[in-house]
Order: structure tokens, then C-alpha cells, then sequence
């Protein structure tokens, strides 16, 4: 057995923002030519660990040692300096400049202290050959690129210094599966190197089909490190959330005979995304959307909602023709949607719960012109109440709610409205277990009084455990759909590949 | 041929800024009765230096998302600056063109670091010192007047051969290796030497490409470890210098200084103009100081079109604002175009 | 939760402008009594000229607010000032002020429209238009000052007294309750601070952005108008160049009340202190009959100061 070493250490380490601690006294350390999973819900300490690591964020308390040698890193640039690289969740991209340029941003090869631009290509060229990404153009912005590519770029950038430890934050949760693949013999290369990566995912198989080791963090405390097999995913998921889940999934209902439309599609078009979609909701049901990422899932979403332009089709609400011509008509038509990104799309940051939660819905509250301060308050604290979102004041910013949190303001804005029909854009994406739970049934519940919901989510678990049906999107189509016992992994997985195994039709 | 149409793909505005100028200026010339002569040449380019040099000083701040708003007031200090220390002999005069250039790239740091330690929005900050700026020139020179040398503004202002001439050199200007380049005007000469060969190289240090990263994400450039206070001050710095270059060549070019703050608050709205007509978005990220040239040229070539075509001055204004704004509308007829409505808020 | 003393970031800027502006009127009286022996910095007819010549600065200030919320900036506002004094004084008699304030509205539908359809950035857009508009009267009035006179409503609006008080300072409060009202009470103010904040954000929550954007600039060449159409009264006459000096005051007056310049964030009762420092800024300045560069100086120094003591900006913004 080879002598094992740990490239980092952490000692004692905490830190506090402001009275909040983000980490209390963790002790961790990683092995060179392992690849180490951090599992923990969200608000765990995760990212302030690798923040730490990365040089993000200087430690209140304790110390990180690099070789046994203490190390007090003011900026990401110093602990890549050491090796240690860290791909964030939020890229670290700069969408104007070009991928070469965005590879080499902080080590860009000169010539006479200027940047060598077609050094700098060539070895751009090099780089992404190593991680399959030929199709790549060095000299394109990364503006243009789809988020997937935007992804494997981001990979680029880190694998292009000279790594002894790459920490990965949810970094394959944009890539396609067969970048996924790529990522993954990339992760073997690297340990091979004797490279220790840190690898934090929420999705629980691939941390169990890649890592060697594991560490679970909750609360900020570093709770205990294993290697793999040595507990069980229900051990796991215990140690995570510190107590037992009974069933992740609400119960589903009997299946009713016929359900009434609530939403139905017809050949719905647009540009080169949608090439005729055909679907129906029905009241009371909720209906998934599956399939690879990027088959117009999103897109289809978007154009119900009247964000895109130029959609050719058929869309009924109930039983009434409609045509989405933008988000202010579609709210009025009782269609509400949690979109994507719930930074930029769902929420106004800087502004508190109170104003977040109201803006659909000055008009309900409103007597004549002017708000009603009192009928504003109560359907306020009613939002709060029913979704449980946990805050001290409806009057702070909503900034400093937990991710859960936010999510969960998203949906209540709309809550309000009593929708008939809900649009959901992977509500649950990088939120923690906990909050899953209650949105799963937060979105039982509303199909329950008579709702129809749409779901697309990038996890097969949640569509199969979630929805009474899912319709399986592929280049712009629905090609299958499969409910009851037919909806297993295996089956979405055939029919997002498009492959028509007789097992599933 | 690939690489050229993408790259004419990614600088869309750039190339339609080029030949929006090109064909404005071709039209020009031969529309002037003497069109195409070195002395409408020298001419044109004696009115475009100041404008190009402050065109060039507001694209380093608005790259960066930023604005500055004091390259007008600095442009009048340095030129009342100019006036008092450009005398005397050649060496007195150069030390005090290095004085002049000076002043500007330090009033150019302070701001850079107001903006960047005292965590002000360049707009405002920019603003604030833009008065100080005014107030210090009015100081400096309470009415126009300076003694600048006639032969210093004459060698600067006219073609090649007469700044060989005036200086004495080069066989009084009459050398053979010199008649290739004798006829390009010398505020050409100065534009490139002073302006171009100073950005040039700048945008490929890691530094210039810093402020193309804090312009298009800050964020972003911040965690993948870039210098973004030091890129944040160049580029103020950057700024100071360019309009400082302005302020001198005006000092030169009038042989006189002027604090003369209206015209200095016209001059920064100018500048805005020019950097947006040369393709340079005010989002940040994506532009560059040459495009903003061109983006000066334009403006001065329309005002070109005024004499020849004998409009009524009093229309100049009227005109100007509806070209400007037909240009950004002609750059904006793409919004109308996107499908996606989201992608309009970026 | 909503009194002027409690220290939310959002009212530590207003309490430190109101307290500076205590400041300036002791530091002016402090310098009349030594030099002159007396204090009429303090004495009602005083305070209440200035409030007089402040309610130009502070109709403008109002309307360039709603404006900068959005993130946005109306630089049309001198000639949209000029324009609306102009046309309100051609036209003159009953529909003198009608007329101005059409204006106004055309000027703002015009911005508006550029901005949030064309969606070109407004700092070029209202350029253009101010430039534009500069032309225009300038064709219009021939490049010579203009002879035409005020209405009798204008310069009783502008001029008069109603029991002592001046008649244009109600005029300006009365827009400064509109503008509160509508920017605290209504779904149009909260959408033009949800707009400001993250306007993505603001059109998926089913806010129609454009309205909201075009609205806001409806709003400011409306002051715009308001301020021209009162000062031409002030005056008797319009003239060229009524509005430039108004331009960078009433922006300064909007950041030192604490709003911010990228939109979101903001209190109307901060412009309003914002819009009274100005004032008694410049009037103290010219008691000490400083020279124009040193007020200028000043003028600098003392936003770039407040600005530094308000430290409000934070590290980085991600």
C-alpha cells in the first residue's frame, strides 16, 4: 500500500459572517490521488469550505496547511499558485472575452511582458483536446457558447494550470452526459497523477459511483469522513440531514379516470428548439418534462410563459384558446412559472421578502390606486406562513436567505395568484434535501386542489418520484411518455436517448 | 477567409462604425471642391485630435462598466496647465509638455482611487472631480490667454515636412527618406504615437485585459484571481492621461489655454457619443479605444458635411442629435430581432 | 421601522445629509456674524427664498429620482426644461402651461420608447434627444432670445405668495406627495424599484418592464417641464441655456439623498434633503461671495466627501 499524504489540511478552522458561523472548528484533509466527496445539505458549510480552500475567503479562526506548511492565501490567484483549483458553482467565466483568452486569464503566456495571442491559441487548442472539446473555437466568446460548453471551458481553465488539487462545486450539473463521461475519465487521469480532487454534488449516485472517499458536513461541522461502502446511502442521507426521512416523495394518487385539460399543447414551434410539441396537463396532475438537457425543455417553458417571440401553434388554457404574449398576460390567465435561474429570473436580490413576494400581486391588494398596507401585510405573512420560509422579518433583503429559502419565495409569489396552471423550471437545483421535501409536497398539494403542474427537472429521481407522467423531450419534440409502472430510470434514460427498446413502448 | 468573417461576426459594431466612417468620409472629401489634398487632410485631423484623444480616455473607463464623466474638465486643466508651462526653450517647453501630461495621469489616478478604495460609482465620483477639475482650471486661468510658441503650434499642426522644417532636421524637411511620409499630417503622427502606440500595447497586458474582464463580470474576474483594483486605477489613470493629451494638443493647437467649462461639459457628452458610435458598449467588455476613434471620426465628419453643404448652423445641433440617435437606433434594430425576450435584459 | 431616525442603510445617508446640511446654514451664519454682525441665514424670509429657488432644483431632482431607481438617467432634462419654458411662453394665456407640460409628455414617451423598446442605454439616448431638442429651439426661436412672455398663471405659480408662503413651494411639495404616494403606495412605484433591481427578474414576475421604464420617463420630462415651465414664470421669460445649470445638481441631489445610481434603492425623502444641501450649499457659497472656481471646488470635494462618509458601497458585486 503506497504511503498516503494529504495535500491540505485543515486545523480548527472557522468562520463566522457577521454572527452567523458558516464553519465551526473543522478538522479535514484530503489525500493526494483520491478523488473525496463532500456531501451536506445546503448551508453546511460546503462552499465556505472551498471557499476557504481556494483562497476565497481567509479563515476567522484556525489554520489550512499545504504540506504540512501553513498557508494565509488572499486571493484564489495564490492558492493556484499551489495547485489547488476550484471550478465554481457560478462560473467564473468572463462572457466577453474568448475561451483561449478565458483559459489562460491569469497565466497567459508573453512575449516581451505582452500576451502572446497565438501561443495562447495554440494551447487552448491543446487543452480542450485533452477534455474532448475539439468543437470548441479558442478565439469564440464565451457569450456564445451554451452553458454545457461554458461548462468544459470553465474545466479548460482549471486543468490548464498546474493542479494538485481540483475542487469541483457541483460542476457537472450543466454537462451533458457524454461530457459528464469525459469529466469523469478526466477524474481518473487525474488521480492516477497523484491529483487529490474534492468533488461536492447533490447528486447522490454520481458521488457514490466516483469518490473514494467521503466526508458529510451539516450545521457548519464536519461530521465524519469514511471511504466508500463503508456506510449505506440511508446512513448517508441520516448522517446529511442528522435525522431519518421516511419517504423523500409524497404518496401519489390513485390515477383518475380522466382528468380535465388544464393546459394542452399543440405543434408548438419556435426557431430551431421546438419542432412540434404536443402535450397535455390535466387538472390535478403533474405532468414531467424529460429528456438530455437542452431537447427545448426550457424553451418550451419560456414560450408558454411569452418570453419568446415568433411561437407558431396551439396553446389552450382549460378550455380557452390562448396565445402567451408575455409574462403580464400569462400571470392574468392564471399561468405562473418558477424560472431557471432564481438569481437573475425569479428574485430582485437586493429588495426585501415583503416586495418580492408582492410584486405579481399589487393588484390583489390594492384598493383603487393605492396599496392596501394592511391587506398587503396579511398576504405576506399568509405566504410565509404557508411555505414556511424561515426569516426574522418579512422587511429584510432576500439576499440573505439560504438558497431553499429563496426558492421557496419564488413559488409563494406565485402562490398567491391561486394558478391554475404552474410552470416549474427545476425548482429544486442545488437545493438541500430538507427543502426538496417540502417543495415536492408543497407541489403534491397544489395538484391536489385541482392545479396542473409542469415539472421539468434535470434529475430523473425527482420526475419519477414526483409526477404522474413525464413527457419525454428529444430535438425539439416529445418522442415518449411514459407513466405508472413504466416510469423507471431505465426507461427515461432509453427514451431521452431516443432509442425505442421494446421494454419501454 | 473563416477567421475573418468570425471575426467580423464578433465585432459587428466595430466593422459598421468603420464603414459607416469610411463612407461618410469618402462622401466628404469628394464633395469638397479641393477633396482629397493634404490641406483639407490636415485640417479634418487638426479638429478630430482633441475629440479622438477624449473618445480614446472614456473607452478605457466605460470598458471596465464605468463612466467617466471629468475627461471634459480634465481636458480644460491640463489645457490651462499647458498654457503656463509650454514656454520658454525647446527643453523648458518638452518638460513642460511632460508636466502637463503628468498632471492629467494623476488627476486620472485619483479618481481611479476614489472610485476603486472609496467604493463611489464611477458616474458620480467621476462627476464630483469633474467640478474640482473645472474649478482648479478657472484657478489656474481665470481668462483665456497663454503664450505658446507659433512655431510649436505650427509644427504640430501641419504635415510632416513642416515639422521637419520648423525643428530643422531631416535636411529641413527635404531628405529623400522622408518624402514617402512628408505629406501626412502631423496630428496623425501624434494620434498614433501618443494615443495607439500607448493602447496598443496596454490591451495585451494582463492588466488591459482586466479591465475587458471587470467590464463584461466582475465577479468572474475576481475569482479566477485577477487584478482588479490595479486594472480598476489604470484605467482612470489611463483616462487622465489621454484627456490630458487633449487638453495639451487644444493648448497647443489654439496657442492658448481657456477654462472655458461649458465647452468642457460638452466635450465628455461628446466623448460618450463617440465611444458608443464606434461599437464600444456602455455595458462593458466589449469595444476598444481605436473603434472609439472611429466613433470620433464620424462625429467630426458630419460636422464636416455642415460647411460644404452650407446648412444653416443653426441646424447643426438638430442634425447631430437625430444622427446619433439613428445610429444607436440602427445598432439597436437587432434587439428587435431577438426571439428570446430574456436575452434583451443582459 | 419607517422613521427618519432609525439607522437602516437606506436612511443612514438621508440622516447624515440632513445633519450636514444643519451644518452648512451654521457654518453660513457663523460667517455673517463675524463678518457682518448679523444672521440672515436664520431669519424665515431668507429660508423661505431659498426654498423658492430650490423648488426648480427640486421638481427637477424629483423627476430625475424616479429615473435613477431604474438604474437609468434622463440627461434630456436642460432642454426638455427649456423646451417646455419655450413653448409654454409662445403659446402663452390659458394653455400656456397645458402646452409646456405636453411637452413634457412627448419628450418622456420619446425617451421612454428608446429606452425600454429600443432598449439603448439611456445615457446616450436622452443625449441624442437633448441635442434634439436643443435644435429644435433653437430653429424655433431663430438662435435669438426669445420675446415671448410668461402667462400670469405661471408667474403667479412661480412668484406669488399664498399667506406668506411661496406659492411654488407648494407646487413642489404637492409633486413631492404625488411622487411619495406613488413610489411607496402603489404597484407603478414598487414596480419601478423591482424593474431597478433586476428587471429579468421584475418581466418573468409578470411586470410589464417596458410600461414601467417609459412611465419613469413620462414622470421626469414631466418635472423637467414642471421646473421650465415655473421658471420661465420665475423669470417672466424662457431663455437658452435655463436648463444647463440644473442638470448635474439635480443628479448630485438624487445620490447624496442616498439613492442608488444602478437602480433599486432609494427614498424620495432623501432627494428631498439631497435637493435642500444643494441649495443652501450654493447660497452659502455665494454669502461668502466665493469665487465660481472655488465653488466648484467645493461642490466636488463636498460630494465626493459625503459619499466617502456614507461607505455604502459594497466590496464587490457579484
Amino acid at each position: 500500500m503506497p504511503a498516503v499524504t494529504d495535500i491540505v489540511k485543515l486545523q480548527n478552522v472557522s468562520r463566522y459572517f457577521g454572527g452567523i458561523t458558516a464553519l465551526k472548528d473543522v478538522d479535514f484533509s484530503c489525500r493526494a490521488g483520491s478523488v473525496h466527496g463532500i456531501l451536506g445539505e445546503n448551508g453546511a458549510g460546503k462552499s465556505t469550505l472551498i471557499k476557504i480552500l481556494s483562497g476565497v475567503l481567509p479563515p476567522s479562526e484556525g489554520q489550512v496547511l499545504v504540506d504540512d506548511k501553513p498557508v494565509q492565501y488572499q486571493s484564489p490567484s495564490q492558492a493556484a499558485k499551489d495547485g489547488i483549483v476550484c471550478i465554481f458553482q457560478e462560473l467564473s467565466l468572463i462572457p466577453d472575452l474568448s475561451v483561449a483568452e478565458n483559459i489562460f486569464i491569469d497565466h497567459p503566456p508573453r512575449r516581451f511582458g505582452l500576451i502572446d495571442a497565438s501561443a495562447q491559441r495554440r494551447m487552448a487548442e491543446k487543452v480542450l483536446a485533452r477534455i474532448k472539446c475539439e468543437d470548441v473555437d479558442p478565439d469564440a466568446r464565451v457569450r456564445d457558447l451554451s452553458l454545457s460548453r461554458r461548462q468544459m471551458v470553465e474545466i479548460a481553465k482549471a486543468i490548464s494550470k498546474d493542479l494538485r488539487v481540483l475542487i469541483l462545486d457541483e460542476a457537472t450539473s450543466a454537462l451533458t452526459s457524454k461530457d459528464v463521461e469525459t469529466v469523469y475519465g478526466l477524474l481518473e487521469e487525474l488521480t492516477a497523477n497523484n491529483v487529490a480532487s474534492l468533488f461536492i454534488s447533490h447528486r447522490m449516485q454520481e458521488v457514490e459511483a466516483l469518490c473514494d472517499r467521503l466526508s458529510v458536513f451539516r450545521n457548519g461541522s464536519h461530521i465524519q469522513s469514511f471511504d466508500k461502502g463503508d456506510l449505506t446511502e440511508g446512513e448517508i442521507v441520516r448522517l446529511m440531514i442528522g435525522r431519518d426521512i421516511e419517504a423523500q416523495y409524497p404518496p401519489k394518487p390513485p390515477k383518475a379516470e380522466v382528468h380535465q385539460p388544464a393546459l394542452s399543447i399543440t405543434d408548438l414551434r419556435w426557431e430551431q428548439s421546438l419542432k412540434g410539441v404536443d402535450l397535455s396537463v390535466g387538472q390535478g396532475e403533474i405532468v414531467g418534462l424529460g429528456g438530455l438537457d437542452g431537447q427545448g425543455q426550457k424553451e418550451l417553458l419560456l414560450a408558454l410563459f411569452g418570453v419568446l417571440k415568433g411561437v407558431k401553434g396551439e396553446v389552450r388554457l382549460g378550455d380557452m384558446p390562448f396565445i402567451p404574449t408575455s409574462p403580464a398576460a400569462c400571470k392574468s390567465a392564471a399561468l405562473a412559472l418558477v424560472p431557471e435561474d432564481r438569481k437573475t429570473e425569479g428574485l430582485m436580490l437586493s429588495l426585501s421578502i415583503a416586495d418580492n413576494l408582492l410584486l405579481p400581486n399589487y393588484k390583489a391588494v390594492s384598493r383603487g390606486a393605492l396599496i392596501d398596507t394592511n391587506r398587503a401585510a396579511q398576504e405576506v405573512d399568509a405566504a410565509i406562513a404557508k411555505l414556511q420560509i424561515k426569516t426574522a422579518s418579512p422587511d429584510i433583503s432576500v439576499e440573505t436567505l439560504s438558497g431553499g429559502n429563496q426558492q421557496k419565495v419564488v413559488i409563494a409569489k406565485w402562490l398567491a395568484l391561486n394558478p391554475d396552471v404552474i410552470l416549474l423550471n427545476d425548482p429544486t437545483r442545488g437545493i438541500d434535501v430538507g427543502t426538496k421535501q417540502e417543495i415536492y409536497s408543497l407541489i403534491r398539494n397544489l395538484a391536489s386542489s385541482g392545479k396542473g403542474v409542469l415539472l421539468y427537472s434535470t434529475d430523473y429521481a425527482e420526475l419519477i418520484g414526483c409526477c404522474d407522467r413525464v413527457s419525454v423531450m428529444y430535438d425539439g419534440r416529445v418522442v415518449n411518455e411514459l407513466s405508472d409502472d413504466q416510469l423507471t430510470e431505465q426507461a427515461l434514460v432509453a427514451a431521452a436517448l431516443n432509442i425505442q427498446s421494446k421494454g419501454v413502448a | 477567409m473563416t477567421r475573418m468573417t468570425s471575426w467580423v461576426g464578433r465585432n459587428r459594431g466595430f466593422t459598421g462604425a468603420f464603414l459607416l466612417f469610411a463612407a461618410l468620409f469618402v462622401g466628404y472629401q469628394m464633395m469638397h471642391p479641393r477633396g482629397f489634398s493634404t490641406a483639407v487632410f490636415i485640417q479634418n485631423a487638426n479638429e478630430s485630435v482633441v475629440i479622438g484623444f477624449l473618445a480614446m480616455a472614456q473607452t478605457v473607463p466605460v470598458l471596465m462598466r464605468g463612466l467617466d464623466l471629468s475627461v471634459g474638465a480634465v481636458m480644460t486643466l491640463t489645457n490651462t496647465i499647458a498654457s503656463h508651462v509650454v514656454t520658454g526653450s525647446p527643453i523648458q517647453q518638452i518638460v513642460g509638455m511632460t508636466i502637463t501630461l503628468a498632471a492629467g495621469t494623476g488627476f486620472g489616478l485619483m479618481n481611479g482611487l476614489i472610485v476603486v478604495y472609496g467604493r463611489i460609482q464611477p458616474i458620480i465620483a467621476t462627476l464630483a472631480t469633474g467640478a474640482v477639475a473645472g474649478g482648479l482650471a478657472l484657478l489656474i486661468r481665470p481668462s483665456p490667454g497663454g503664450e505658446i510658441s507659433s512655431d510649436l503650434n505650427w509644427a504640430l499642426t501641419n504635415a510632416v515636412f513642416d515639422f521637419t522644417e520648423t525643428l530643422g532636421f531631416a535636411q529641413d524637411g527635404t531628405a529623400a527618406w522622408l518624402q514617402p511620409i512628408a505629406n501626412i499630417p502631423m496630428p496623425l503622427i501624434i494620434m498614433a504615437v501618443f494615443g495607439i502606440c500607448v493602447w496598443v500595447p496596454f490591451k495585451r497586458t494582463v492588466t488591459g485585459r482586466t479591465i475587458y474582464a471587470v467590464g463584461s463580470a466582475e465577479g468572474a474576474a475576481y475569482m479566477s484571481g485577477l487584478p482588479v483594483a490595479r486594472a480598476k486605477i489604470a484605467a482612470f489613470t489611463l483616462a487622465g492621461y489621454f484627456a490630458a493629451c487633449a487638453g495639451l494638443y487644444l493648448a497647443i493647437q489654439t496657442s492658448s489655454g481657456n477654462a472655458d467649462i461649458n465647452q468642457a461639459g460638452a466635450y465628455t457628452l461628446n466623448s460618450i457619443a463617440a465611444v458608443v458610435l464606434g461599437g464600444t458598449s456602455l455595458l462593458g467588455g466589449v469595444g476598444g479605444a481605436i473603434a472609439s476613434l472611429i466613433g470620433a471620426g464620424i462625429l467630426r465628419v458630419i460636422s464636416f458635411y455642415f460647411r460644404i453643404l452650407s446648412i444653416d448652423p443653426l441646424m447643426q445641433s438638430l442634425i447631430e442629435g437625430l444622427v446619433l440617435l439613428a445610429a444607436v437606433s440602427i445598432g439597436a434594430l437587432r434587439t428587435l430581432r431577438v426571439k428570446n425576450t430574456l436575452e434583451l435584459f443582459r | 421601522m419607517n422613521t427618519l431616525l432609525s439607522f437602516t442603510p437606506e436612511n443612514r445617508p438621508i440622516a447624515i445629509a440632513a445633519a450636514f446640511t444643519l451644518m452648512i446654514i451654521l457654518i453660513g451664519t457663523a460667517y455673517t456674524l463675524t463678518t457682518q454682525g448679523t444672521a440672515p441665514m436664520l431669519t424665515p424670509s431668507y429660508l423661505l427664498q431659498q426654498l423658492q429657488i430650490g423648488s426648480f432644483l427640486g421638481l427637477c431632482a424629483a423627476g430625475m429620482m424616479m429615473v435613477i431607481l431604474l438604474g437609468h438617467i434622463d440627461l434630456s432634462l436642460p432642454w426638455t426644461l427649456t423646451a417646455a419654458a419655450m413653448m409654454a411662453t409662445s403659446v402663452g394665456g390659458p394653455w400656456a402651461i397645458p402646452a409646456g407640460l405636453s411637452v413634457g409628455l412627448i419628450v418622456g414617451l420619446i425617451n421612454g420608447f428608446g429606452v425600454s423598446y429600443l432598449r439603448i442605454p439611456s445615457m446616450i439616448f436622452t443625449l441624442g434627444v437633448d441635442s434634439v431638442l436643443r435644435g429644435l429651439m433653437i430653429a424655433h426661436t431663430g438662435g435669438f432670445a426669445p420675446q415671448t412672455e410668461a402667462s400670469p398663471l405661471m408667474r403667479y405659480l412661480a412668484a406669488d405668495r399664498i399667506m406668506g408662503l411661496p406659492v411654488a413651494v407648494f407646487v413642489w411639495a404637492a409633486v413631492s406627495i404625488l411622487i411619495t404616494v406613488v413610489l411607496t403606495r402603489t404597484g407603478f412605484g414598487k414596480s419601478i424599484y423591482a424593474t431597478g433591481a433586476k428587471e429579468s427578474a421584475a418581466y418573468l414576475s409578470g411586470i410589464r418592464t417596458r410600461w414601467v421604464i417609459t412611465g419613469a420617463f413620462i414622470a421626469s420630462s414631466m418635472c423637467a417641464a414642471s421646473a421650465g415651465i415655473l421658471l420661465a414664470g420665475y423669470s417672466a421669460k424662457a431663455y437658452q441655456g435655463m436648463g444647463a445649470p440644473f442638470l448635474l445638481p439635480a443628479i448630485a441631489a438624487v445620490v447624496l439623498g442616498g439613492t442608488h445610481i444602478l437602480g433599486g434603492r432609494g427614498r424620495y425623502l432623501g432627494t428631498l434633503v439631497g435637493v435642500i444641501l444643494i441649495v443652501f450649499l450654493n447660497s452659502v457659497l455665494s454669502i461668502m461671495q466665493m469665487p465660481e472656481a472655488f465653488r466648484q471646488i467645493i461642490y466636488g470635494i463636498v460630494i465626493v466627501g459625503m459619499l466617502l462618509v456614507y461607505g455604502r458601497e459594497n466590496k464587490t458585486r457579484l
